[in-house]
């Protein structure tokens, strides 16, 4: 079947013509998006409209006739030069926002547009079907010369975005600096609006012009998720754009009754979800790994910190005997946001099979000499940072535990050795007395919920 | 696009059981759309109504496909179950995906509106469900359609937009404070207690709700344009809410006569049939603004303008601050 399609020369075609529009608007739409301007796309195509309608209606009047492709995108692109112009206009005269802008633009030119075809279709002599699938688009029907002047649309994107990559990529990040140096940030504004008229009136024909609009948005935003490179993000996006516009051409051409637009735009989306999960840049599952890692670790960090100082606090009773899960529990609440899947007991599994800690008797926990090592450490660095709060941001001794509890974990070796020394401490390695009271919970307590009351405020104990 | 007609001279131009009618249901649609739309333009969220009106057509689809009827109930329901929906995506997208605002609005639009069409095209094929009816509307046709009160026919699309007029009525007026403060400061609100995220999705829901219930009969197009353009003109004339939502209001009751009046006149004067109205509605509201910003920049540039004109050096001050000073100086002097 595959192969029967390629042999087929329309197929050919309208495949073609396809992927060059949405590897053009790829393009395009990446730096359109770095510019804020994602939405000027949708203003321009509605824009273009009116243009269209009045190039058919000179047409007719005049001996080229009414479906002059060339005449038909010569007033589209004066259109949405007309809507550009409206848009710069609106936004130095008035104090209106960009959004309202683009809206009033799009929806008043659309407007106008539907009065001109309803003028069209009020003549005896117009017929203006063929000015519909400007709005919904025909890709199917496209012929070569349809798919020649997409080539030519192309070219000059490609040719433009490589001769003016430098000038385009400062534009796109530090305009202002981009002025500093002598260029006109206008021109290249110029430049880029010219290049979305370009793919937008091209488009409009082949995949109707709500959906040239998403030609444009979607595959630049599903690049941004897989490189934070200009240069990487634009083949990307031409490369999303392009495999989308092919395999939707070829699945409607396959099923000619799936309207081939509509389905060019729905496989660039199903690519866009898969780039927002997988992305190697910004996929949420890489997020999602990296916080249920770091929780999980902080959950065992806070584990062996609990029992150091539960150990600390009983120095008394014999060392091995073992701490009990109620009793961790009661000192230290591990909450549901701090440890997925668990809690407590998860961590306490981790940390059994990082060899950290050992079973002892029934239901209890004892630190390996490898988990009092790290649990010192843990505790030394909790410590350090909490004396800091105290002696150089001032903050009150009962109040350092639940900051330290956040940030300790995240404190570079550097930083530590930093805070020691301005501390005056040796080193960062040995744990310094805490700065305040460790509740140490006793065994009638150890079913019974923590006193919600905050501790009463001691002196500094140093 | 539906019922244009070739110039009948021989029929007066207004009939008040069709036109009266025609221009009822379009003010009636004007004034609905000016209330969310205020808000949405304070909040720089525009391009939301133009998003929820091209999306919700998979809603409609889905309940045609559902019911297999082309009742208005489910379609309601299932519009404006996907216009709440499309806010919704947008802001996981902006939030959970880090894609840029008006680029979140675009992909959601537009991948919906494209499932709108398989959809339409697939399953309801057979049946006139048009997606040019979505976009253009038929406010020429409502008339047509009308239910009987006591005696009265009357338009349903008037009965409609007439309740979904007096909920954001009332849904403003109760919310007045909370829907101001959201709008103009999200953390105050916040600070207060007063939930913005729950004031957005209102906002939401009312845009969904009206851009459904009015493009039912006039098209989706001129939503969009009674959503944002009235209100960007009110927004430029006044500093105070509840004159911009007033003024809003009252400029796109302005529009819609004007607009319906256009499409039959102005295209006679040319010995044409008259012009679809609800885009001529669309045109003239921005035509409206257009007068509105031009009025406003003249008023802006006179003073320059009489400046350079009148006073020696060409950037001074203006004459009566000149005459103050001079004034004090030869008081100070005394």
């Amino acid at each position: 079947m595959i192969a029967a399609l390629a042999g087929d020369h329309n197929v050919r075609v309208v495949v073609l013509g396809a992927a060059m529009l949405g590897g053009a608007c790829g393009i395009v739409g990446t730096f359109l998006t770095l510019r804020r301007r994602a939405l000027v796309g949708d203003a321009l195509s509605h824009a273009a409209l009116p243009g269209i309608a009045l190039a058919f209606l000179v047409g007719t009047a005049t001996r080229f006739g009414g479906k002059s492709p060339l005449l038909l995108l010569l007033g589209g692109a004066l259109g949405a030069i007309a809507g550009v112009g409206a848009m710069l206009l609106l936004r130095r005269a008035s104090r209106l926002r960009d959004d309202a802008i683009v809206a009033a633009v799009l929806s008043v030119f659309f407007g106008a547009g539907i009065v001109l075809l309803s003028v069209i279709q009020g003549m005896r002599s117009g017929h203006a079907a063929g000015l519909e699938s400007f709005i919904y688009g025909r890709a199917a029907a496209m012929v070569a010369a349809d798919a020649w002047m997409l080539a030519i649309a192309a070219g000059t994107v490609v040719l433009v975005a490589v001769l003016l990559s430098k000038e385009l990529r400062l534009l796109c990040f530090d305009e202002e600096f981009s002025k500093s140096i002598g260029w006109r940030p206008g021109v290249l504004d110029g430049v880029l609006m010219a290049l979305v008229t370009i793919v937008t009136v091209a488009g409009m024909q082949a995949v109707g012009l709500i959906l040239v609009v998403a030609l444009q948005v979607i595959p630049a935003a599903a690049a941004r998720c897989w490189s934070d490179r200009l240069s990487h993000c634009v083949a990307i996006a031409a490369a999303i754009g392009a495999a989308s516009g092919a395999v939707g051409a070829v699945v409607s051409a396959a099923a000619p009754a799936w309207p081939s637009g509509a389905v060019i735009v729905l496989v660039a989306a199903a690519c866009l979800l898969v780039s927002l999960v997988f992305g190697s840049a910004r996929g949420a599952c890489w997020r999602w790994i990296a916080h249920w890692r770091s929780t999980r670790r902080v959950a065992v960090e806070h584990l062996l910190r609990t029992l150091y100082e539960l150990e600390e606090a009983a120095s008394t009773e014999a060392p091995g005997e073992g701490v009990a899960y109620a009793t961790i529990a009661a000192t230290r609440r591990f909450r549901g946001g701090e440890l997925r899947g668990g809690g407590l007991h998860a961590a306490i599994r981790r940390a059994r099979r990082l060899g950290l800690v050992r079973s002892g008797a029934a239901d209890t926990i004892v630190l390996t000499s490898a988990g009092r090592l790290e649990s010192e450490q843990l505790t030394a660095r909790h410590r350090l940072w909490e004396h800091y709060l105290i002696e150089r941001a001032g903050i009150a001794p009962t109040h350092v535990d639940r900051s330290a509890d956040l940030v300790e974990h995240v404190l570079s070796p550097e930083l530590l050795a930093r805070v020691a020394r301005s501390l005056g401490a040796a080193t960062a390695a040995a744990a310094p007395s805490s700065p305040h009271q460790i509740e140490r919970p006793d065994a009638s307590m150890r079913s019974a919920p923590r006193d919600p009351r905050p501790a009463p405020p001691r002196d500094d104990p140093r | 696009m539906n019922t244009t007609l070739l110039a009948d001279t021989s029929l007066p131009w207004w009939s008040w059981s069709l036109d009266g009618w025609i221009v009822v249901v379009a003010i009636l649609c004007a004034s609905a759309c000016a209330i969310p739309g205020s808000f949405l333009v304070l909040r720089r969220l525009s391009l939301m109504g133009d998003a929820i009106s091209h999306a919700v057509l998979p809603g409609i689809a889905a309940a045609f496909l559902l019911t297999q009827s082309r009742a208005s109930v489910p379609m309601f329901l299932g519009a404006a179950a996907v216009g709440v929906l499309t806010a919704l995506l947008t802001e996981w997208l902006r939030t959970r995906g880090r894609v840029e605002e008006s680029a979140s609005i675009g992909i959601v639009f537009t991948t919906l509106f494209a499932l709108g069409l398989v959809m339409i095209v697939r399953g309801a094929d057979r049946v006139d469900l048009d997606p040019g009816c979505v976009l253009y509307g038929a406010i020429e046709l409502t008339p047509l359609d009308t239910v009987e009160v006591s005696g009265i026919a009357i338009p349903r699309a008037a009965i409609v937009l007439a309740s979904v007029l007096a909920a954001n009525l009332l849904c403003v007026m109760l919310l007045w404070k909370e829907l101001a403060l959201s709008a103009f400061d999200p953390d105050g609100a916040k600070s207060q207690g007063l939930r913005p995220g729950l004031m957005h999705a209102l906002l939401m829901t009312m845009t969904a709700v009206t851009a459904v219930a009015a493009f039912e009969s006039v098209g989706s197009i001129l939503v969009v344009a009674l959503l944002v353009v009235p209100a960007a003109a009110a927004k430029l004339l006044t500093h105070r809410l509840g004159a911009m939502v007033a003024v809003a209001m009252a400029l796109g009751a302005a529009a819609a006569v004007i607009g319906h009046v256009a499409a039959i006149r102005v295209p006679a004067l040319f010995g044409m049939g008259s012009v679809n109205s609800a885009a001529a509605i669309a045109v003239v509201s921005g035509v409206i603004l257009a007068v509105v910003v031009a009025a406003l920049w003249l008023g802006r540039q006179r003073g320059n303008v009489a400046q350079r004109v009148l006073s020696e050096p060409p950037r001074g001050p203006s004459p009566e601050v000149r005459r103050e000073s001079s004034e004090a100086a030869g008081a100070a002097a005394r």
